[in-house]
């Protein structure tokens, strides 16, 4: 069952978040926060400029996941993820998630990318924009690392590795919502309010 | 002869009565009213992680990484459960691996006061009033990881007549023990450990403790159990000329240089029975003065007790069966570093209480620290008229580790 979430719901939660966000960068990442490698690019690189930390993605042995992190622009220009890989899964997409036209969340392919601003972050966070894994190759074990790949608009690319860990939501509904085990739960993430 | 005043006769009288119930007990068990003595025991607070003034209780943390586990040589803070899982039989030596690195992690960000990864509570991460998690291994998490590299004393305490012990508070593969100031902190990092660790294991029991709470006495203050007695008086603390040496495994442990061996013990004290003494007979059963702890013989809880002192008909002051008495080793070596809190259940089947004691005590060498103490208390403590061990478990706890390890790892490397 899904019930649309009030625009106030929507706004406490991204606040929330930020909050952690603010939270986590103000203190060292830890364990299994690897901080990200950049490709061995010139400094002035897209790849150069991102900072990922608090990184993890969604354990489970279905046919779908997804990663979460915050991410965070360090350089004078915007920046722009256009692609996201990981071995774990045939296809990666970068995805937002709106509501439509039914009053339903639902996430989507992000078009365009993710662009983060010039000193400004993005937080992947379950309910929201995150990386969707597609095509598993196999069950996500908790506690294990993975590595990732994001590719950036001017070509370059870096990587950082998130855990995985057991979490029971994450469970938002595809756009359409008629593509055979694209549903991954029965409690879209708007059903709180 | 001098006459005595009439409180004086009466305990006379009543140490007679007590005598004669003693020699016929064959049951009972351990209260640490005062379980280990030393010499010239005199001290503060221990130095790591003194609570802080009441305004920064919240936000007071402990270190997380570090040569050793935090939670043991950090004063005891005013709440702690103590959690042991039973690992799922699918989780190999891979899986515990995972396991733990996940629980470290999460550890690691909730002791300093941020949300662990995933937290889908973060809000209250925030709070983290010192909170610690150490965590043990029993003998089957170690079978699984490196079968060889089990220290002997990990296994079960030898049976001990007083022992009434139910599976349900006894044994578990992996210890968690959450302590922190704020009890609202402790049910957090308890929520986020257990949902990190379903995949791979299951609770196999759940024990809640407290003491007084934070700021609500001064520093160092020795606790009280709730048969109202001073309970850890003579208690190696962090500091102490031979604290590192009591507690902390040597060179020659291997994988457990700088980690410790872990008793929990839950002692069920009978409060109605406990009610029908009064005070002079409940001091004479420990060897101390309720009002201060102060031994029998002296006058200030850190007295040192005289066991030569007679009372006028020649018998000694601190009885033989007293706690106090039985509790002290002629060996130094033979002391634990204890740490322990409340408990206060629910009573069921028309009793008014289910109340006790969480023994817990960090040692070196359980074989050689805790076994030799408890087998004299077994053998005779008039405590043990009113007490009944009912759990019992045993742990390794593993070194602490530094930023980007997991506690445990050196295990890991011992059978690599």
């Amino acid at each position: 069952m899904n019930t649309a979430p009030t625009t106030t719901a929507r706004t406490r939660r991204t606040a929330g978040l930020a909050l952690a966000a603010a939270t986590a960068l103000l203190l060292s990442a830890c364990a299994g926060a690897a901080a990200p490698t950049p490709s061995t690019e010139p400094t002035a690189t897209e790849a150069s400029q991102l900072t990922v930390t608090d990184a993890w993605v969604k354990a489970g042995d279905e046919a779908m996941s997804a990663a979460f992190g915050e991410l965070e622009n360090t350089g004078p220009e915007p920046i722009t993820i256009v692609s996201a890989e990981t071995g774990l899964a045939g296809r990666v997409e970068l995805h937002e998630t709106v509501e439509n036209e039914t009053g339903e969340m639902v996430m989507r392919e992000k078009d365009g990318g993710f662009v983060i601003p010039a000193g400004g972050s993005l937080s992947l966070a379950p309910g929201g924009t995150h990386l969707m894994l597609m095509e598993l190759g196999g069950p996500i074990l908790a506690g294990e690392e993975y590595v990732f790949t994001l590719g950036f608009a001017d070509g370059s690319s870096s990587t950082f590795t998130a855990p995985a860990k057991d979490y029971a939501g994450a469970n938002e509904n595809y756009e359409g919502g008629d593509m055979d085990g694209m549903d991954m739960g029965d409690a879209g993430h708007g059903s709180g309010h | 002869m001098t006459p005595e005043p009439d409180t004086r006769r009466g305990l006379t009288r009543r140490r007679l009565l007590l005598g004669g119930a003693v020699a016929g007990l064959g049951a009972a068990a351990t209260v640490g009213a005062d379980a280990l003595i030393r010499s010239g025991a005199e001290r503060g607070a221990g130095p790591a992680g003194d609570a802080a003034p009441a305004a920064a209780l919240g936000t007071a943390t402990v270190p997380f990484h570090g040569r050793h586990q935090a939670g043991i040589a950090t004063t005891p803070q005013a709440h702690a459960a103590f959690v042991a899982l039973e690992l799922a039989p699918q989780t190999d030596r891979d899986g515990i691996r995972r396991l733990l690195s996940v629980l470290s992690d999460d550890a690691a960000r909730l002791t300093q006061g941020r949300p662990a990864l995933a937290d889908s509570e973060p809000e209250l991460a925030e709070v983290p009033a010192r909170l610690t998690v150490t965590f043990g291994f029993g003998p089957e998490l170690v079978r699984r990881v490196a079968p060889a590299a089990a220290p002997a004393w990990l296994r079960p305490l030898p049976a001990f007549g007083i022992d009434r012990l139910e599976p349900a508070w006894s044994g578990g593969d992996l210890l968690l023990q959450i302590a922190a100031d704020d009890p609202f902190t402790v049910a957090h990092a308890l929520r986020m450990l257990l949902k990190d660790a379903r995949s791979a294991a299951g609770v196999r029991w759940v024990q809640s403790g407290f003491r007084r709470a934070a700021g609500s006495v001064p520093a160092g203050t020795t606790m009280r159990n709730l048969f109202g007695q001073v309970d850890g008086t003579v208690n190696p603390q962090p500091g102490d000329a031979d604290f590192d040496e009591l507690v902390w495994v040597g060179a020659d442990g291997g994988w457990l240089q700088h980690g410790s061996g872990f008793v929990l013990r839950r002692i069920r004290m009978d409060l109605d029975r406990w009610d029908r003494l009064d005070r002079g007979g409940r001091e004479q059963s420990v060897g101390r003065h309720l009002g201060n702890g102060a031994p029998l013989t002296g006058t200030e809880e850190h007295d040192e007790p005289d066991f030569e002192a007679k009372t006028a008909i020649g018998f000694p002051v601190i009885p033989e069966f007293s706690h106090l008495r039985r509790a002290r080793s002629d060996d130094p070596r033979e002391r634990i570093h204890r740490r322990a809190y409340n408990y206060d259940a629910a009573p069921a089947g028309g009793a008014i209480s289910d109340s006790g004691l969480l023994f817990a005590s960090f040692q070196a060498d359980v074989d050689r620290q805790f076994v030799p103490l408890q087998r004299r208390l077994d053998e005779l403590d008039l405590l043990n008229e009113w007490t009944t061990p009912i759990g019992s478990a045993v742990f390794a706890i593993p070194p602490g580790c530094e930023e980007g390890g997991f506690i445990g790892e050196t295990l890991f490397d011992a059978s690599a």
